[in-house]
C-alpha cells in the first residue's frame, strides 16, 4: 500500500513538471538573446535526459520494491555481482555524459567571445547599488533600488515590480553587441538578468567581462546574485532595451542633463532647496544603512542624528562623504554623485532630525574640492 | 583490555598516527603554498588579468600592421583616498608589437600626505599574457603631499602573438590607499626600483 | 509490529552483563564525571549523537526563523542583518555541528563493533576530540550576542565580506571553526588507526562492511582537506588582525584566491557529508532485502573514485567568477564524470533490491527514501555541472534545492536510517514502530514540500540568501515555508521515538534484524560497555 502511494506520488511529480514548465514563472526564462535561448534549450535537454533516466531508474526500483515484497512470499536470490552488467551501467552513463558535454561546450565557446563589441559599459557593484559607465561617452550614473521603504516594511501595498525596480535603469540598444566590464568597489557582487542570461561576478580590484546582444526591446529585471552584506536582497538590476536611434537620443539627453547639472554648481543655493534635494538623495542612497531617521545601526553604520563628532567637524563630514572611509562600508561618493547632490545631502544631514546646525554646504565648495 | 590473541596493535597504531600527522602538516603547508603557486599560475595562464609586477622588456621589434586593436584605459578611485588619477588618453587604436606610451596624472586632493598604490587589471584576462609593461607607476606605491600631483608614464607593448579574436583590451587601474608600512605578503615578483621615467 | 520482526535468536551473552546506553558500569566515575571523562567508544559515540541532535535543533530553529521571514514578501519579523546571521549560522551549525558529528558518533559506536575491535585505537584522544565540539559551538553561538552580531557572510564566508567588511566577532568565528576542525581531524586519525590496525583477525580490507569502508575514505578526505580549511581561516585571521593582504585587492591580494582555497576544501567537504551516508544505506538495504549487497567491490571502487574526483571539481562552484574557457571546460567535464561512480552506486542498490525478499521497517523506509531523493539531488547536480546552464542556476534557489536534496533527504535521512537501524543494538529495544512510521512519512512529505518548490523559484529567478523577494516568488515561498514548519515539527517525533526507545519498548535480541550480517549483531542488545575484549573469530563469506 505504502509503495503504491510512493509510486503514485512519484509519477504525479514527474508528470506535473513538464506542464508546469510551460507555464510562465515556473521555469528558466527563454530570454531575449541568442545565448539565453541556447542555454534554455541546453537546460531543457538535460532536464529531459534526467527525467528519462529518472523514470527508468525509479521504475526499476519501485518494480523491485513492489514485486519482491516478503509479505508476498518473495524469497531472496543469491546473486551479488555481474561483471557485464556493471560494465554496461558504467559505460552507458559515460556516453550520455559525452552527449551532454558536446552542446554545452559549443555554447560556452560562444559565450566567451566578447570581441567586436559596439558599445562598452563598465558595471561597478557597490554596497548596495550598481554604477553604470558608458565608456567613451562620458555618461555615468548609479542605479538604486526604486521600491519605497514603506512597501518593504509593510506599510504600503507592494507594487507590481516590488524589489525589481530602480530609479535609473541601464539603457542598452537592441541588436548591438554590448561588452559589459564588471568590477566592484567593496565586496563581491554578481550582476544578473535572467532574460539576458548574463550572470557575472563583480570582484573588487579585478575586471571581468561578459557581453550581451539583446534581440527585443523591453524592460528586463534581475538582481544581485552574490551575498554582499545587509542589503544584498535590495540591489536590483533593470535593463531597458531600446531601438538604436532611441538609444542615441537617450545618450544625447543624458549628456545634456549632465551639463545642466554642472551649471547649477556655480550659483549660490538656499537652505530650503538644498534640504529638499538632500532629503531625496539621502532617501535613495544613505537611508538603507544610516536609516531614514538617521539612527544608523551601530557599530557598523554610525548614527547621524545627534552625531556630535560629525556636527563639530564640518570638513571631516564633507571628506567622509566625498572620499568614503577605507575598510568600512562607507563608499566614496566623489564619482557617484554630482557636487550639487553631495552638497545637498551633507546640508540635509547637518540640519535634519534635530541636528539643526543651520549649516549650508554650497555645491561650489564641493566642486572646488573635487577639482583642485 | 587484552587477552587478545591477535598481535599487539599498538606499534601499528603509532605508525598510522605518525603517517597521518605527516600528511596533515603537509596539507597545512600546502594551503599556504597555494598562495604563491596561485600567483605563478595566474601569471602563466593569464588567469584573473594580473599583469607583471616588474618592468619587462620589448618582446620583439617588429609591428604587426595587418590588424589593429583598441586599447582602453580606465582609472578608478576607492573609498578613503582623496586622490585623482587620470590618463591623457582614454582609448587608442594600435598595432600589436607597437611600443606605446600613455601619461597618467596623479593628484592628491586631500589635506594630508597619503600613500596609495594603483592595482592593474586587464580584460579579457588572456590579454594580460601579451601585455608587456616597460615602465609603470603601478610597480610601487606612491606618496603625495596635500595638493601635490605628478605625472607618470605607462610604456607598454601588446605582443604580436595576441590572439586574433581579441579586438579590445581594457586596462583598469584602481587606486587603493596604503594604510601603514606594508605588512603585506611578499609579492610573487620582486618590486623593482626606478621604472619611473 | 510483530509481522515485521525476524525470529528472535537466543541471546548469546547473559543479560546481566548488558550495559551500553541503558545501564551504568561498575567502579567508574558516576554522574556527570562519568560522561566527561569517559574513554569508552560507545559512550563517546552517544555523546556525539546527543550533541549532533542538539545542534540539529538549534540549526533547525535558525532555519525556521529564515522560513518564517520568507513566508511572505516584505520584512515582517527580522531585519536583513539578523536574517543574514540566521542563514549563515544555520549552514555552519548544520554542516559542522549536526551532520559531521552525527557521522562521527555513528562511527564511534559502530566501527569498533563492525571490525571486531574492543574500542577505538586512541580512546583518550577520542574523549578530547568530542569535548572540543561543545566548546567550539558555544563560542560560535555566543557570537550572536556580541556587538555587531555573529557571522553574517554565509557559510561559505567569501572574502572580503568576511574579512574587511565582517563584524568584529569574526575572530571568534575563526577560532571556533579551528576547534571544530581540530576535532574532526583527531576523530579522523582515530578512525583510520582503528580501521587499519584493530580489525578482527581474519578480516581483510575487502571483508569490511561498507559503512567502515566509506568512513575510512571519508577520514582520509578529512585529513586531506581540514588542514586547508585551517589554512584559509588562518589567512583570514591574518588579514583581519595583522594587516596582511591575502584576499584584499588593495594590498595586492585576490578575493578569488579565497574562493579557490575555500572550495578546494569545500567540495571534498560535501563528500565528507555524503560518503558515510552511502555506507549506512549500503548496509541497511541488503539487510531488509535479505540479499547480499550487489557489487560490493564496485561500491568500494566507486566510493574511492568519488573521493579522488572531489579534488578535481572545486571550481564548478565558481563558474561565474570569470574563469578562462579552458578552466570552465575542465571543471565541467570532471564534475559530469562524478555522475558515473554515483550512478554505479544507485544501480547497485537497486540491483540489491531486485529479487530480494523485502520488508519495510523504519530503517529501510529511510534508506529507500534516501535512494530516491538523493538521486533527485544528483540529477539537479548534473544540471548544475553544465557550465553554461549554471550561469543561470548559480546562486539561486535551484542550488539551494539541489544541496538540500543531497543533504537533508540525503545525509540526514541516512543518519536517521542508521539510528533506527542501530537503536536496538544501543538500547536493547526496538523503536516504536507506529511513531517511527509517522516520523518517516511526515518527514518525507515535509522535505519535499520544502525543497521541491525551490527548484521552481530558483529557475524563475530568485537569488539565494535574500531576506525579501519579488511578488512572483510568493507562492513558492509560502509552500516552502509550510513544508519547512512541517518538517521541523516532525523531528520532535524523532526525539520522542529515541527517548521512548531508551526507556523501554519491545526487547531486541542480539540479532535484531533478520537479514543483518555484520559483527555488531553477534554481541547482545543492548551492547555491553565492553565488547570484543577477545577478538571475534571472523569468517569471511568468500574464500
Amino acid at each position: 500500500m505504502r509503495t503504491m502511494l510512493v509510486w503514485a506520488t512519484g509519477a504525479l511529480a514527474l508528470a506535473g513538471i513538464p506542464q508546469a514548465a510551460l507555464a510562465n514563472g515556473w521555469n528558466m526564462p527563454v530570454g531575449v538573446t541568442d545565448v539565453s535561448r541556447d542555454i534554455y534549450s541546453l537546460h531543457m535537454v538535460i532536464f529531459w535526459i534526467c527525467v528519462v533516466i529518472g523514470v527508468l531508474v525509479f521504475g526499476a526500483m519501485f518494480y523491485s520494491l513492489f514485486r519482491y515484497r516478503r509479505s508476498q512470499g518473495a524469497s531472496a536470490a543469491q546473486f551479488h555481482e555481474h561483471t557485464t552488467v556493471e560494465v554496461i551501467w558504467t559505460a552507458i552513463p559515460l556516453l550520455i555524459l559525452i552527449g551532454m558535454a558536446l552542446p554545452a561546450t559549443a555554447t560556452l565557446r560562444t559565450m566567451y567571445d566578447a570581441s567586436q563589441a559596439d558599445l562598452d559599459v563598465m558595471v561597478t557593484g557597490q554596497q548596495w547599488r550598481w554604477r553604470y559607465e558608458y565608456l567613451g561617452e562620458e555618461v555615468a550614473f548609479t542605479s538604486n533600488l526604486g521600491t519605497p521603504r514603506e512597501q518593504i516594511a509593510g506599510g504600503d501595498e507592494k507594487g507590481e515590480n516590488y524589489l525589481l525596480e530602480v530609479d535609473e535603469p541601464l539603457v542598452l540598444p537592441v541588436g548591438q553587441k554590448v561588452r559589459l566590464l564588471m568590477t566592484s568597489d567593496d565586496v563581491v557582487h554578481s550582476w544578473w538578468v535572467p532574460d539576458l542570461a548574463v550572470k557575472q561576478d563583480a570582484i573588487p580590484g579585478f575586471v571581468n567581462e561578459n557581453w550581451v546582444r539583446i534581440n527585443e526591446p523591453g524592460i528586463y529585471r534581475g538582481q544581485c546574485a552574490e551575498l554582499c552584506g545587509r542589503d544584498h536582497g535590495f540591489m536590483p538590476v533593470v535593463v531597458e532595451a531600446v531601438e538604436p536611434e532611441q538609444f542615441d537620443q537617450w545618450l544625447a539627453q543624458r549628456k545634456e542633463a549632465a551639463t545642466q547639472a554642472a551649471m547649477g554648481i556655480d550659483r549660490e543655493w538656499g537652505l530650503d532647496e538644498l534640504m529638499t534635494r538632500g532629503e531625496k538623495v539621502y532617501g535613495s542612497i544613505c537611508a538603507s544603512c544610516h536609516q531614514p531617521d538617521g539612527s544608523g545601526s551601530p557599530p557598523t553604520f554610525p548614527a547621524l542624528a545627534g552625531n556630535q563628532a560629525m556636527l563639530d567637524e564640518r570638513a571631516r563630514h564633507i571628506d567622509t562623504v566625498v572620499n568614503g572611509v577605507s575598510g568600512t562600508a562607507m563608499p566614496a561618493f566623489r564619482s557617484t554623485l554630482n557636487p550639487v547632490e553631495i552638497a545637498a545631502v551633507i546640508t540635509w544631514e547637518r540640519n535634519a532630525w534635530g541636528n539643526e546646525t543651520g549649516d549650508i554646504v554650497q555645491p561650489s565648495e564641493i566642486a572646488e574640492q573635487l577639482s583642485e | 583490555m587484552s587477552h587478545r590473541s591477535a598481535p599487539d596493535p599498538r606499534p601499528g597504531v603509532r605508525r598510522t598516527v605518525m603517517r597521518t600527522l605527516v600528511v596533515l602538516a603537509g596539507m597545512f603547508a600546502f594551503a599556504f603554498a597555494l598562495v604563491p603557486l596561485y600567483d605563478v599560475f595566474c601569471q602563466v595562464t593569464g588567469l584573473n588579468g594580473k599583469t607583471s609586477g616588474s618592468a619587462q622588456t620589448l618582446a620583439h621589434d617588429d609591428v604587426d600592421t595587418s590588424r589593429t586593436v583598441t586599447m582602453q584605459f580606465i582609472t578608478r578611485g576607492s573609498q578613503g583616498l582623496p586622490w585623482q588619477l587620470e590618463s591623457d588618453i582614454r582609448q587608442m587604436r594600435l598595432h600589436p608589437g607597437q611600443r606605446e606610451e600613455v601619461r597618467f596624472t596623479f593628484r592628491n586632493l586631500g589635506d594630508q600626505t597619503t600613500r596609495a598604490r594603483a592595482v592593474p587589471s586587464v580584460s579579457p584576462a588572456e590579454a594580460s599574457l601579451h601585455l608587456r609593461k616597460l615602465a609603470c607607476f603601478c610597480f610601487q606605491e606612491q606618496q603625495l603631499a596635500a595638493g601635490e600631483g605628478f605625472e607618470a608614464p605607462l610604456v607598454f607593448q601588446l605582443t604580436r602573438d595576441l590572439p586574433a579574436e581579441i579586438k579590445t583590451v581594457t586596462l583598469v587601474y584602481t587606486l587603493y590607499p596604503v594604510q601603514q608600512a606594508p605588512l603585506a605578503r611578499v609579492p610573487a615578483a620582486p618590486i623593482s626600483e626606478g621604472d619611473e621615467a | 509490529m510483530a509481522t515485521h520482526l525476524p525470529p528472535k535468536p537466543a541471546p548469546q551473552y547473559s543479560e546481566a552483563t548488558a550495559g551500553g546506553m541503558a545501564g551504568a558500569h561498575h567502579d567508574r566515575p558516576r554522574g556527570l564525571m562519568r560522561w566527561v571523562l569517559t574513554t569508552n567508544h560507545k559512550e563517546i559515540g552517544t555523546l556525539y549523537l546527543i550533541f549532533s541532535l542538539t545542534m540539529f535543533f538549534i540549526g533547525g530553529i535558525f532555519a525556521m526563523v529564515v522560513r518564517a521571514e520568507l513566508f511572505q514578501p516584505g520584512l515582517q519579523l527580522v531585519q536583513p542583518e539578523f536574517f543574514n546571521q540566521m542563514t549563515t549560522m544555520h549552514g555552519l551549525i548544520m554542516v559542522f555541528g549536526a551532520v559531521m558529528p552525527a557521522f562521527v558518533g555513528l562511527a564511534n559506536w559502530m566501527v569498533p563493533l563492525q571490525v571486531g575491535a574492543p574500542d577505538m585505537a586512541l580512546p583518550r584522544l577520542n574523549n578530547f576530540s568530542f569535548w572540543l565540539l561543545p566548546v567550539a559551538f558555544t563560542l560560535l553561538l555566543a557570537t550572536l550576542f556580541m556587538p555587531g552580531g555573529g557571522p553574517d557572510f554565509g557559510w561559505t564566508f567569501y572574502a572580503p565580506l568576511s574579512t574587511t567588511y565582517a563584524p568584529p566577532s569574526t575572530t571568534f568565528f575563526i577560532f571556533s571553526l579551528h576547534l571544530a576542525g581540530i576535532s574532526s581531524i583527531l576523530g579522523a586519525i582515530n578512525i583510520i588507526a582503528t580501521i587499519l590496525n584493530l580489525r578482527a583477525p581474519g578480516m581483510r580490507m575487502m571483508d569490511m562492511p561498507l559503512f567502515v569502508w566509506t568512513w575510512l575514505i571519508t577520514a582520509f578526505l578529512l585529513i586531506a582537506v581540514m588542514p586547508v580549511l585551517a589554512g584559509v581561516i588562518t589567512m583570514m585571521l591574518l588579514d583581519i588582525n595583522f594587516g596582511t593582504s591575502f584576499f584584499n585587492a588593495a594590498g595586492g591580494g585576490d578575493p578569488v584566491l579565497f574562493q579557490h582555497l575555500f572550495w578546494f576544501f569545500g567540495h571534498p567537504e560535501v563528500y565528507i557529508m555524503i560518503l558515510p551516508a552511502f555506507g549506512i544505506v549500503s548496509v541497511i538495504i541488503p539487510t531488509f532485502a535479505r540479499k547480499r549487497l550487489f557489487g560490493y567491490a564496485s561500491m568500494v571502487y566507486a566510493t574511492a573514485s568519488i573521493a579522488i574526483l572531489s579534488f578535481l571539481v572545486w571550481a564548478h562552484h565558481m563558474f561565474i567568477v570569470g574563469l578562462p574557457l579552458v578552466a570552465e571546460l575542465f571543471f565541467m567535464y570532471t564534475t559530469m564524470l562524478i555522475a558515473v561512480p554515483t550512478g554505479v552506486k544507485v544501480f547497485n542498490w537497486i540491483a540489491t533490491l531486485f529479487q530480494g525478499s523485502i520488508t519495510f521497517e523504519p530503517p529501510m523506509l529511510f534508506a529507500l527514501a534516501f535512494v530516491v531523493l538523493f538521486t533527485i539531488g544528483g540529477f539537479s547536480g548534473l544540471m548544475l555541472a553544465i557550465a553554461p546552464a549554471d550561469f543561470q542556476y548559480h546562486d539561486t534557489y535551484f542550488v539551494v534545492a539541489h544541496f538540500h536534496y543531497v543533504l537533508v533527504p540525503g545525509a540526514v535521512f541516512a543518519i536517521m536510517a542508521g539510528v533506527y537501524y542501530w537503536l536496538p543494538k544501543w538500547t536493547g529495544h526496538y523503536p516504536h514502530l507506529r511513531l517511527a512510521q509517522w516520523h518517516f512519512w511526515l518527514s518525507v512529505i515535509g522535505v519535499n514540500l520544502t525543497f521541491f518548490p525551490m527548484h521552481f523559484s530558483g529557475l524563475a529567478g530568485m537569488p539565494r540568501r535574500i531576506p525579501d523577494y519579488a511578488l512572483q516568488f510568493a507562492d513558492f515561498n509560502m509552500v516552502t515555508s509550510l513544508g519547512a514548519f512541517l518538517f521541523g515539527a516532525s523531528q520532535l517525533l524523532f526525539v520522542a521515538v529515541v527517548i521512548l526507545c531508551i526507556r523501554g519498548g519491545e526487547k531486541a535480541p542480539a540479532q535484531a534484524w533478520e537479514g543483518a550480517e555484520d559483527l555488531e549483531w553477534t554481541v547482545p542488545s543492548p551492547a555491553p560497555l565492553h565488547t570484543f575484549d577477545t577478538p571475534p573469530d571472523f569468517k569471511p563469506d568468500q574464500p
